[in-house]
């Protein structure tokens, strides 16, 4: 990686985890709505066990796109996006960067907590383990796919509300196929790899996708 | 003559104020001989009576709703590559016409579901991507009102129409393979694969209609739009008249 | 040149030597912070071209110039050093022929302009001058020819201002260019100035072609 991009990366690692507790409370986010959830349809363990990885994937869902709105909106408040936009650098690149730590410091976490809140939902330990995989590898299309959505609103003031109904049309399949892949390592209808391979790639194409659409939005967002 | 004729609006709004009324005169005459031909001459289904005549404006809503959609993702291109000055007015304006197509596809798609299904939502494949759809129509209308600028507005929301485009045939093909996972055997299909020809004569005909209804309001709807955004220019003009604004430039050296 | 859709300029067109500053003055709201926003690439020009003559080709006009706004694009939560390091870094510098820049390093800069003492601090607890020239410091450690600075002595003491106005002038011998819109007069030699006045309503884009 050359030196602007670790300069890049290392900044919105650092940014992400020194302002406003950062990964922490995109957790505790997580944590609030899978706890609600057993309020909401009963203690049923069985019923839990079934409808668990379901549960899990719209938290994790709900819990990235809530906290992408500041992606671009901060650099925007103090002037930084304008020098990012003239600095020279492939602003596709730039935006998977951000992307990119954007995931480890919110994303990642929330893969890394799935495996515990799993226990709360009454999963078998297969179930973890699926579960969590899917996460891991469906989590970055929603990052980049909420990019997408945090460039368009970037001009607005509160724009966090737009952009999670503007993004979750689009998160659709993502959370079809993470949920099926899910529940196809336990209950298989279908072998695991089927949905799971086609997470991959819808995941692949938002990493294409993503960045160049944001990329653009971003250019028309400074005129 | 070219598209980039058209580039024009004054010379848009004279042509479509010669074209409006020709329109709506086809468009009146379609859905009479359409209206008529599905109340009067289709017939009946054998099962499910009279109630198959929803069809006929069911499939071409829906049939609309699609169309909609890809005409706004062409004049997205309009606006984002040939920089045509109409292009983002036809992509504004045909949002709501699109989600309105979409709503009553949707009605009408549960309406007739209530007496096959005895209830008037299935998560069916074909009703659940129409639904997604229209979310994502009113998502992009919700863009359009919150941005202030309507040139920044209409860059915007073209990026994010063509997102959806590229993203639509997969929501399709998710939704699909979702509905067969959870429902492997009682799936529904609203039309067979061959159609009979005594119904197939209505229904074009309703399409065509409908296809001409979409016209008129989008081009009654383009009109107003640029009427509004003459509007909000003779305002913005008012506005800096009382303050100067705008610069013409001397330059001179330095003593 | 249009902002959204309203018009800001027309039939504007000026030319800098290197060596040379550029002073735009005139009433509020003229338009003198969108100039030099479009030098700085980041408004699009609906009509018209910028040039640069002697450039790298392969970069645009924007990117041999650093843009100096009304807001210094410091991170609070960073350290001053971390601040600095990240726009040394990660802005691409400019080399054109007959433009030799001083090389500084981060903290030479810092030092300079009399905040050398906080870098290790969180830009947090900056005062708003400090944060000012901590966004100045910026300038010198990526170089690049074209200076675009809107407003640059506001927030800044007497003493402070003078110092900046030695290091533009610096900037100027070594072949730099400076453009900046300013109400305050600053003492740059060489100088060449620039007043915008107020568009007339036949400059206006004909109602016609508004879609």
């Amino acid at each position: 990686m050359s030196s602007w991009a670790l300069s890049l990366f290392q900044r919105e690692l650092r940014l992400a985890v020194r302002v406003g507790g950062g990964a922490l409370v995109g957790v505790l986010f997580f944590l609030a709505v899978v706890t609600v959830i057993p309020f909401g349809v009963g203690p049923d363990l069985n019923l839990l066990a079934r409808i668990g990885p379901a549960i899990l994937w719209i938290g994790a869902l709900l819990a990235t796109l809530l906290g992408l709105d500041r992606l671009f909106q901060a650099d925007r408040d103090d002037g930084s996006l304008d020098l990012i936009l003239m600095a020279g650098r492939p602003l596709e690149l730039v935006v998977l960067i951000k992307c990119l730590a954007h995931w480890m410091a919110t994303g990642l976490p929330l893969v890394a907590a799935a495996p515990v809140l799993a226990i709360f939902l009454n999963l078998e330990p297969t179930a973890i383990g699926a579960v969590t995989l899917t996460l891991a590898a469906g989590t970055p299309a929603l990052t980049l796919i909420g990019a997408i959505g945090a460039s368009l609103t970037v001009t607005l003031r509160r724009g966090g509300l737009l952009l999670a109904v503007l993004v979750i049309p689009l998160t659709i399949p993502v959370l079809i196929f993470g949920v099926s892949a899910a529940d196809a390592a336990v209950n298989d209808p279908v072998p695991f790899m089927t949905p799971f391979l086609i997470l991959c790639s819808l995941s692949l194409i938002s990493l294409v996708v993503g960045p160049f659409a944001s990329a653009a939005a971003l250019r028309f967002s400074s005129d | 003559m070219g598209i980039l004729d058209f580039a024009n609006p004054t010379r848009f709004m004279k042509l479509t104020q010669l074209v409006l009324p020709w329109l709506v005169g086809l468009c009146a005459i379609a859905f009479a001989v359409g209206l008529y031909m599905s109340f009067f001459v289709a017939p009946e289904d054998y099962q499910q009576g009279d109630t198959v005549r929803i069809m006929y404006i069911h499939v071409p809503a829906a049939w609309l709703a699609m169309m909609c959609y890809s005409i706004m993702a062409i004049s997205s291109l309009g606006t984002l590559v040939w920089k045509h000055p109409l292009a983002d007015v036809s992509a504004k304006c045909a949002a709501p016409i699109g989600a309105a197509f979409t709503f009553i596809s949707l009605v009408t798609g549960s309406l007739w579901g209530k007496p096959m299904w005895g209830t008037y939502w299935v998560w069916d494949a074909r009703l659940t991507s129409v639904l997604v759809l229209f979310i994502m129509y009113l998502g992009l209308m919700a863009l359009w009102r919150t941005m202030e600028d309507p040139i920044k507005a209409g860059k915007a929301a073209a990026i994010l129409t063509l997102v959806g485009a590229l993203n639509l045939p997969i929501i399709k093909f998710s939704v699909d393979w979702w509905n067969t996972l959870h429902q492997p055997a009682s799936v529904m299909r609203m039309d067979g694969p061959t159609i009979h020809p005594d119904i197939l004569l209505p229904l074009a005909v309703m399409a065509v209609a409908f296809t001409l209804l979409f016209f008129v309001i989008h081009l009654m709807a383009m009109r107003n739009e640029i009427l509004r955004r003459r509007v909000r220019t003779l305002r913005l003009r008012a506005a800096s008249a009382a303050r100067p604004a705008g610069g013409s430039a001397t330059l001179q050296p330095a003593e | 040149m249009d902002r959204g859709d309203r018009r800001v300029f027309a039939g504007l067109s000026f030319s800098l030597e290197s060596g040379n500053a550029l002073v735009v003055t005139g009433p509020n709201g003229v338009g003198k912070s969108s100039l030099l926003r479009t030098l700085a690439g980041l408004v699009s020009l609906s009509e018209g071209s910028l040039n640069l003559e002697g450039g790298q080709s392969e970069r645009s006009v924007a990117e041999h110039t650093h843009y100096f706004g009304h807001q210094s694009a410091v991170k609070p939560a960073l350290s001053v050093k971390e601040n600095l390091a990240f726009w040394r870094d990660f802005t691409a510098p400019a080399h054109v022929s007959n433009f030799d820049p001083k090389e500084y390093g981060a903290q030479d800069i810092l030092e300079d302009l009399g905040i050398g003492h906080t870098s290790e601090l969180p830009a947090a607890y900056l005062s708003a001058g400090q944060t000012r020239r901590l966004a100045v410091a910026r300038l010198f450690v990526s170089p690049r020819p074209i200076w675009l600075l809107d407003e640059p002595t506001s927030a800044l003491d007497a003493n402070s201002e003078a110092q900046l106005i030695d290091l533009m002038n610096d900037h100027l011998r070594r072949g730099g260019m400076i453009v900046t819109a300013t109400h305050t007069p600053l003492s740059l030699s060489p100088l060449q100035s620039l007043r915008l006045e107020a568009l007339s309503i036949e400059d206006l884009a004909p109602l016609e072609e508004i879609g």
